[in-house]
């Protein structure tokens, strides 16, 4: 399993774009991957389910990685977090 | 005959049958979809889930083709939602609780659309018509229909509480003469669609006709905003005689597409665009706009819960650069205030807002608001060519502190190893008489000037130009506006600077020799009235101008 954090650092938050940029990418992995954000925590495959933590800039996301391919899961999704968070 | 009154959103005659939108594309009717067993239901749901996800991805083609990147980004979230695992399990289990799957697929969105609706956030709010909006398009495509009006018979206007931009892109528009909306606003997405796709329009009109009124002759003026239904055979008569008056203009701009804009007498200035938001960049394009000459960036603020951030704003101007392929951008700074008010900012109520507490008078209480916006910008630059515009500045001293600004946030960048375009341009907002006046002092500290003539005009004439007791008493050819900007322009051209004129009185092309003779370098106004301008700069020859007429000497 792997798992790191991310601080959110868009005004706006995982509003509908960065949520389906990231369901999106979840997709391409068989890893199961989850993102949490406090005691809510977001299937990374599901849309509605990543807009639904309502994480705005200053929050820290938790997202977990597991399976045959968490490594590189959990890098392409740190990746992308950077570029639209 | 019936006339409503709304707002214009794009200029032009439509005239047409009247249909309204939700009759077909809105409402769900369970028709169909009964006796099927679950298995067949659930079969069926996976079919229609992908020809619908193909069609939002068809959609996020045509308007990255036609429209531009951001409009393509909604249709490709909206695929991204028809294909949502949550969608899927709720319509899932209400086949199995023994529902219809229209009732089951209408039954999740309403779901997930509750879900966002009772969100903190207005952006996540707003995005409940999202989900309801894909739900719909799925139940019409279990209906055999696709939403929107993909196939019209008639030349047709459309009339709806509201249109949303798939609806438009994907109607017949060789059928689609235009359409009118109860709510809606001129700014919003579908009103900046219906003017890169030049569809006469109005939103705003109040209340709809009388649903027994479909399929009568309607017709949409939108330079005034008018519709009228069921028109008088002088009423329609007069409309027609009048499109086809804008269609022969329309034709007869279109040569100009691809000319210089150059006086007889081999005068050339740059025609560019006024804009206020990335995604009209496409309709410069379309309307062979030279450039950006003015992006007002306070859209950025006024949809924003707090202060944009360095990076969000980054990311709007790198991407209006990058749209405009190195064409000219000339960016404003922040001009909240006065009539446009944004919460955050607690500027509270004034007596007099236009004389008020807005733009740059806030950043010298509020340096870190310039200086956000300053590194945004700068760090944008590396990735087009960039001028900034700094509003509502009246004094040397107050140009200078913008400088001070600017050489603080460029050697903040220098130290961080960001690349920008040391060649930035630092322009100001000719909007007050006082800059008109003191502009040659101005002139020694700007790199350019643009004259703000709507602002000028209102303070110049002491009249609010929102006030209709006093529209009689508007006049912006008043001479002392014309003679302001006649200075203005001496005295930049004096220190070797540049002028623009960016309000509307650019785009009056009675005014076209006046300010070709007196000097003007540039000419900025909205995408529409470019090939009108161009064609008056190319019919203008600056030797026969009677300045005089002009200014009353």
């Amino acid at each position: 399993m792997k798992t790191f954090e991310y601080t959110i650092t868009d005004p706006l938050g995982i509003h509908a774009r960065p949520a389906g940029a990231i369901a999106a990418k979840a997709k391409e992995f068989a890893s199961e991957i989850t993102v949490a954000k406090g005691d809510k925590t977001a299937d990374g495959r599901r849309l509605f389910a990543l807009m639904g933590l309502s994480a705005k800039e200053g929050d820290t996301l938790i997202v977990t990685c597991k399976g045959e391919d968490e490594d590189a899961a959990a890098d392409a999704l740190l990746a992308l977090l950077k570029a639209n968070l | 005959m019936i006339t409503l009154r709304g707002k214009p959103v794009m200029e032009g005659i439509a005239i047409g049958i009247l249909r309204f939108l939700e009759a077909e594309a809105r409402t769900v009717e369970d028709a169909g979809s009964v006796e099927c067993t679950p298995e067949e239901m659930k079969k069926r749901f996976y079919e229609i889930r992908e020809a619908v996800a193909a069609e939002c991805a068809g959609l996020a083609e045509r308007a990255r083709v036609e429209v531009g990147q951001s409009e393509a980004e909604i249709f490709a979230t909206h695929r991204l939602m028809v294909l949502d695992g949550d969608l899927e399990d709720a319509v899932l289990s209400g086949i199995e609780a023994g529902k219809s799957l229209a009732d089951a697929i209408r039954q999740a969105g309403e779901g997930l659309a509750a879900m966002l609706a009772a969100m903190e956030d207005d952006y996540l709010r707003a995005r409940a018509a999202d989900a309801k909006d894909v739900c719909a398009r799925l139940i019409a495509a279990l209906r055999g229909e696709r939403a929107g009006v993909s196939r019209l018979d008639v030349p047709t206007v459309l009339a709806a509480a509201d249109i949303t931009p798939a609806e438009l892109l994907q109607s017949d528009r060789t059928q689609l003469m235009g359409f009118f909306t109860a709510d809606g606003a001129t700014g919003s997405h579908t009103a900046i669609l219906a003017r890169s796709l030049a569809l006469p329009s109005a939103v705003a009109v109040g209340s709809l006709p009388d649903r027994s009124l479909e399929g009568e002759t309607v017709i949409v003026d939108g330079f005034t905003g008018e519709v009228i239904v069921s028109p008088d055979t002088r009423t329609l008569a007069l409309y027609c005689e009048k499109q086809a008056a804008v269609k022969a203009e329309r034709q007869l701009e279109e040569t100009f597409r691809g000319l210089p804009n150059c006086t007889l007498d081999g005068y050339e200035v740059q025609v560019v665009c006024n804009i206020g938001r990335g995604e009209e960049a496409a309709a410069v394009l379309q309307n062979d706009g030279g450039g950006v000459g003015l992006f007002r960036s306070e859209f950025l603020y006024l949809e924003s819960p707090d202060f944009p951030s360095e990076e969000t704003q980054y990311r709007v101007y790198r991407r209006l650069l990058e749209d405009m392929g190195g064409r000219p951008v000339v960016i404003r700074t922040m001009d909240v205030g006065a009539d446009k008010q944004v919460g955050y900012f607690g500027i509270g109520r004034e007596e007099n807002p236009a004389l008020g507490y807005r733009s740059i008078r806030i950043c010298m209480d509020r340096p870190e608001i310039l200086t956000t916006q300053l590194r945004a910008l700068y760090r944008a630059s590396a990735f087009g060519k960039l001028s900034i515009l700094v509003p509502m500045i009246i004094s040397p001293s107050e140009l200078l502190w913008v400088r001070t600004k600017e050489q603080e946030v460029r050697d903040e960048l220098r130290a961080e190893g960001i690349t920008f375009d040391p060649d930035v341009k630092l322009g100001i907002m000719i909007e007050t008489p006082a800059a008109a006046v003191v502009s040659d002092l101005l002139a020694k500290d700007a790199d350019f000037f643009s004259i703000g003539t709507n602002d000028l005009t209102q303070y110049a004439l002491a009249m609010d130009r929102q006030n209709p007791r006093i529209e009689r008493f508007y006049d912006p050819h008043h001479p002392a506006i014309l003679r302001m900007i006649a200075t203005v322009v001496e005295n930049a051209h004096r220190e070797g600077k540049k002028v623009s004129v960016c309000g509307e009185l650019a785009r009056d092309t009675s005014l076209t020799p006046f300010f070709l003779s007196a000097g003007v370098d540039s000419l900025s106004v909205s995408p529409p009235y470019v090939l009108r301008l161009r064609r008056a700069i190319r019919e203008c020859d600056r030797s026969k101008v009677k300045m005089k007429d002009f200014l009353k000497t």
